[in-house]
């Protein structure tokens, strides 16, 4: 909503300064999004006269102009096919800073003659494009005057922001309002009117509305006006409508579009001539009648929207834009001009429907003062007769207008309870009152009506809101928030708790945290087993970011594919968020999952560097559950990860049926989709299911006393002949098993197959750490140890000693 | 032997031992002196051949010797070692000033550590965190919020929608962290006390606007809460937050559909010399959204809001992020450029508490 300074006090009598005013605006909920003061950059330019243009000597096209500043007179080169003896124009002297073609003139010698100064089109100046020739001012425009001041730019433009409540402040009226309640000025009166009336009205109003949708216009008045000159409207008019942005086109359009931005009441102006018969109906539309806007295109319509039709159809669509058929044009002498209210749910669903955005939508659909068809009507018509003469008719008034009266019960008190401000019952009252609402005082209950330009206020806090908006929202105290206890409690839950442990502990592997968007492009959601109907984006705004994401996986590859095509290969990165199997709350997991390329570390001289594979993804996941506090030496180890995953270099990990984690090599095919490929080292992943890991029951503080053994444990290795399929899970279990309670670790050291080895065979190596607990162990003992592990290993395992 | 010269056989046995240049050569030695056929040994197996005080006077003097030889043949022998040792160590001399071996270090992403400190902040004002879908009803996203259909405040939202189902209910990527405000406020009874952050959605993308991005929701309610309290509350956050004692906070007046009255909070900074700084200063900086809950909330949620009150605010993760860490574009916050990371991103070991410091 832009205005300028002088508009705002056409409505406010104020001593303020504008600076004041423009610190009040925010501090009232009017938020001031820019100030421009034209004047500024126009300071410069004054008006003046070329007393003689001749022709430039060495050139054709120039001419050499003795021009009369009011201030002494300047030889000035002008080239402009215009520039002639006797214009009135613009003059910028030496030193100016000419913002339309970013220089400051300095004295020039163009072609052997010196300028001094510039005489200056409008695009120069930076006020419009028109560039033609050099400004031509009237003849009585006074030479020596600022230009800024003679052409109204010395009004300073003002645009605010209205939050949608604030229908009453999209009209500069409503702004003034709001001041004057704030104590910084007072509201002018609108000017009168005094309407000789001719006559009925020649184009009469008839409501066609189904009986249950009466609201949809529950008043519209209009009246008819003649011998009318529609000539182009006044200089200040031009000038207001183009500072905040309107074209200056006619009188009538330019009048319409002055009231609503002056009363925030959008008007709209027929030519009386161009409807066909003497009625316009106000009526749904009916299927499949079209009509041709004022933006010149063609709607087709439906029976739920609202429009005016005269005799040959459809040529208004209410509340949002006139038609081009009966619009008034420059040559209008008889005009019919509609003030109504229209529902604004309709308004908005109409707009949205055809998808048309007008400064009288806006309005509609935010709510305009429900009476304003009666109050406004003289007024406005006031202004037309001024303008282009003529006279006018009787109201044609029709509706019987909306039900806007409501009492809202208050008390007083309510400010102070609601913000701890408190206002004296007489300040609140003078306050509401000169925002128009009407006060029924019955001691400390008060019953208050909001004016009809109000629709917002509906309860006690809209009025508390409005007494100490006005009041000030600087005299809130800061109170603290009581506390119960002085020692602050845990904010997170033991499970919100678990993805900022995750977090860190990623970090501190070397993996680096990412931040991703939650939707991806369809086909790779199906690989990745999503892209459900439900998941799908209706409007996204990319086909790329079209649906929830099933899977983090193809968002890290995303991730490594961008940072290798930058030159960084070696990538580590992980990400705990989201993932959708449906539109449910409780399909909505949460997951960690990290992606690993390239080298490990860099290559370097130690030669420590190691391309990534399956079994970082693996400690990943697995140090990811320790940390969740899950008993990973428990876990088992499943081969049936997703097609994602490599089928022989991968895996799940699992709490019986509950899988948790999954990690592996990417699959080769999947990573070319990424753009990804393994020709420098694999790509690994892993997932880990924080939903699916159940929280450790309720901890407590005390841990179980410490069993530290005073014997030396004894290590034992063995090395068995197995079958290639025996996992080593299996094998460890087994050799724990058997060991009972004596093997505390069994690891494998080294897995052989190849020379020496029978085809189908393997050899595994394991270390087997033995831990009394109560004397040192003799050899005995250890050699029924071990000959308990070589029977378990050959009775679970087919596995024989290897001598 | 008896008529050997002790003085003349230590000196040189001493003479050979100083020679002696290898830990086997100085064996040697001591084998000639005092192994069994050593001359030392010789000459006192011969002492037997004197009798009375030569054999005395004999044996004290070949006993100095044996001391002195034993003494000489040790002091070299730790001399030998100690160059043997000096000589493997110079072999052993490397370029310290090679790289070592390479570690690797992640990162967390800053807005993770924001949303920590934001959390550490309000954990100290007794705030709990509470947590929604992202994938929202209609319902919860706007009705509940007084936002019925057709409200104004519904187009500024740029809401993505989902498909519909078959019975035409369409869902929505939630476009704040309101909705869980509702969703809390039905499980919940007064009084609450919680924040809620996580990702939020709007349809719009460019310079400024991120389709995906973060919101941290507070809702308090209890009795005699005021906005005197909210402004109390947030002051104390930005403060906090942004770690200025006396940073100037504004409250200004404003509109949400579920707060009523609303307000915008400003914090001050300074724009001197191109640069921002948080602060006192000539400008404001519009931080978040904030409001007494409107009284309509309250009843669909089934809170009488004639025996309940308080207060809701929303910020926005990036823009605090942003403004507190100097990050100048939106965008790098959701592309994983590793080299964004190293950059903007946070050593795990350090997290945000409020006796360490946020």
């Amino acid at each position: 909503m832009k205005f300028t300074w002088s508009w705002l006090k056409d409505h406010l009598a104020t001593d303020a300064e504008m600076a004041v005013i423009l610190d009040a605006l925010p501090m009232l909920g009017l938020e001031v999004e820019s100030v421009a003061d034209r004047a500024d950059a126009l300071k410069p330019f004054h008006i003046a006269r070329i007393v003689k243009a001749e022709p430039h000597p060495n050139a054709d096209s120039l001419r050499v102009c003795q021009v009369d500043t009011g201030n002494g007179m300047v030889e000035v080169v002008c080239g402009a096919p215009n520039a002639a003896a006797g214009l009135v124009g613009v003059f910028a002297p030496v030193g100016a800073y000419v913002p339309g073609i970013d220089l400051t003139l300095t004295e020039a010698d163009i072609r052997g003659v010196t300028s001094r100064g510039m005489m200056c089109s409008e695009r120069e100046m930076m006020i419009s494009d028109e560039h033609d020739g050099i400004i031509s001012l009237p003849e009585d425009a006074p030479i020596g005057a600022s230009f800024a001041a003679y052409a109204g730019y010395d009004d300073p433009i003002i645009e605010i922001a209205i939050t949608p409540n604030r229908a009453d402040c999209l009209g500069v009226r409503g702004v003034a309002r709001d001041l004057a309640a704030a104590g910084y000025g007072e509201l002018k009166p609108l000017s009168d009117h005094n309407i000789d009336a001719k006559g009925k009205s020649d184009i009469s109003w008839k409501l066609d509305l189904p009986a249950d949708q009466q609201q949809l216009c529950p008043l519209v008045t209009g009246r008819t006006f003649r011998g009318l000159t529609n000539g182009a409207s006044p200089k200040w008019m031009q000038q207001r409508l183009s500072a905040v942005g309107q074209r200056p086109i006619s009188a009538l359009v330019d009048i319409t579009n002055y009231v609503m931005l002056d009363l925030g009441r959008p008007l709209h102006a027929y030519d009386a001539d161009r409807i066909k018969g003497d009625t316009l109906t106000i009526r749904l539309a009916k299927a499949g009648e079209e009509m041709t806007a004022l933006n010149e295109k063609t709607y087709a319509l439906n029976d739920t929207m609202l429009v005016i039709a005269d005799d040959d159809g459809a040529d208004d669509l209410a509340g949002i834009m006139g038609g081009e058929r009966t619009g008034v044009t420059d040559t209008t002498s008889k005009m019919f001009l509609e003030i109504a209210v229209f529902d604004p749910v309709s308004v908005a669903m109409t707009g949205r429907g055809l998808n048309i955005h007008s400064d009288a939508r806006y309005r509609f659909e935010r709510g305009l003062d429900v009476t304003s068809p009666d109050w406004a009507m003289d007024y406005v018509s006031q202004m037309v007769l001024d303008i282009c003469g003529g006279e006018a008719s009787e109201i044609d008034r029709k509706g019987g207008g909306a039900d806007w009266k409501r009492q809202i019960s208050y008390r007083p008190d309510r400010a102070e309870e609601l913000t701890s401000v408190v206002i004296a019952p007489d300040k609140q009252r003078h306050i509401l009152s000169t925002l128009g609402f009407s006060i029924s005082d019955d001691g400390d209950q008060w019953q208050v009506m909001p004016p009809p330009w109000r629709g917002d206020i509906v309860g006690s806090a809209d009025l508390v809101e409005e007494v100490v908006r006005v009041s000030g929202y600087h005299l809130i105290p800061e109170l603290s928030l009581p506390r119960d206890r002085v020692v602050s409690q845990p904010a997170v839950s033991d499970e919100q708790k678990r993805p900022i442990v995750l977090r860190r502990l990623m970090a501190g592997r070397g993996l680096s945290e990412a931040v991703s968007f939650t939707f991806l492009d369809a086909a790779t959601a199906e690989k990745y087993g999503g892209g459900a109907e439900a998941l799908r984006l209706v409007n996204p705004i990319s086909t790329d970011l079209s649906v929830m994401r099933p899977s983090l996986i193809p968002i890290l590859l995303n991730v490594a594919a961008r940072n290798q095509a930058r030159g960084e290969g070696d990538v580590g990165v992980f990400e705990i968020g989201p993932v959708f199997t449906g539109d449910a709350p409780e399909d909505q997991h949460l997951v960690l999952a990290g992606v690993r390329s390239g080298m490990l570390a860099p290559r370097e001289w130690t030669g420590s560097a190691r391309p990534v594979d399956w079994l970082d993804a693996k400690a990943d996941a697995i140090a990811a559950l320790a940390a969740l506090g899950v008993r990973v030496d428990a876990l088992q180890v499943r081969t049936d990860a997703p097609e994602w995953y490599h089928p022989g270099q991968s895996g799940t990990l699992n709490q019986g049926k509950v899988t948790l984690a999954r990690f592996g090599t990417i699959h080769p095919a999947f990573l070319a989709a990424h753009d990804l490929d393994d020709h420098k080292g694999a790509v690994a992943g892993f997932e880990v299911m924080l939903d699916a890991v159940s929280m450790p029951r309720k901890k407590s503080a005390q841990r179980p006393m410490a069993q530290l053994s005073a014997f030396q444990p004894v290590g034992r290795d063995f090395a068995f002949l197995l079958d290639e399929a025996v996992t080593a899970e299996n094998l460890i279990r087994a050799m724990k098993g058997a060991g009972k309670p004596l093997v505390t670790e069994v690891t494998v050291f080294d897995v052989y197959a190849g020379k020496g080895i029978p085809e189908g065979k393997k050899s595994v190596a394991l270390s087997v750490t033995l831990q009394p607990t109560k004397a040192t162990l003799t050899d005995a003992e250890i050699e029924a140890a071990s000959a308990a592990i070589i029977a378990a290993v050959d009775k679970h395992c087919g596995g024989v000693l290897r001598s | 032997m008896a008529g050997a010269d002790p003085q003349a056989l230590k000196d040189t046995l001493l003479a050979a031992i100083g020679a002696a240049s290898t830990p086997d050569a100085l064996e040697a030695i001591r084998i000639e002196a005092l192994g069994k056929k050593g001359e030392l040994t010789q000459a006192m197996k011969s002492l037997g051949q004197l009798e009375g005080e030569a054999r005395r006077e004999m044996g004290q003097a070949l006993n100095a010797v044996k001391d002195a030889v034993t003494h000489a043949l040790e002091s070299r022998r730790s001399d030998l070692a100690m160059a043997e040792l000096n000589k493997r160590l110079e072999e052993e001399k490397v370029d310290v000033s090679l790289s070592h071996r390479p570690e690797t270090q992640g990162v967390i992403h800053p807005l993770s550590r924001t949303l920590e400190e934001i959390l550490a902040i309000f954990a100290e004002m007794g705030f709990v965190v509470a947590e929604g879908p992202d994938i929202e009803s209609d319902y919860y996203n706007f009705t509940a919020l007084n936002m019925p259909e057709d409200h104004p405040a519904r187009q500024e939202h740029d809401t993505f929608y989902m498909t519909p189902n078959s019975e035409g209910m369409r869902k929505v990527l939630r476009t704040h962290t309101s909705p869980v405000q509702i969703r809390t406020m039905e499980k919940m009874k007064p009084p609450i006390r919680i924040i809620a952050p996580g990702r939020t959605y709007r349809s719009d993308h460019d310079a400024t606007h991120s389709p995906m991005f973060h919101q941290c929701e507070g809702l308090v309610i209890g009795d005699g809460i005021t906005m005197g309290h909210l402004k109390g509350c947030l002051i104390e956050f930005c403060r906090a937050f942004f770690d200025v004692d006396d940073l100037p906070v504004r409250f200004r007046p404003s509109y949400f559909p579920f707060t009523e009255p609303s307000a915008e909070v400003d914090i001050g900074c300074n724009r001197d010399g191109g640069g921002l700084t948080i602060g006192a200063g000539a400008d404001w900086l519009e931080i978040l959204g904030c409001g007494m809950v409107n009284p309509r909330v309250l009843e669909y949620c089934g809170i009488d809001p004639n025996a309940h009150q308080g207060f809701a605010f929303g910020m926005g993760l990036e823009r605090l992020a942003m403004l507190k860490y100097g990050i100048p574009d939106l965008r790098p916050f959701y592309d994983s450029d590793l080299r964004w990371m190293r950059h903007y991103g946070f050593m795990p070991f350090d997290p945000p508490s409020v006796h360490l410091g946020l």
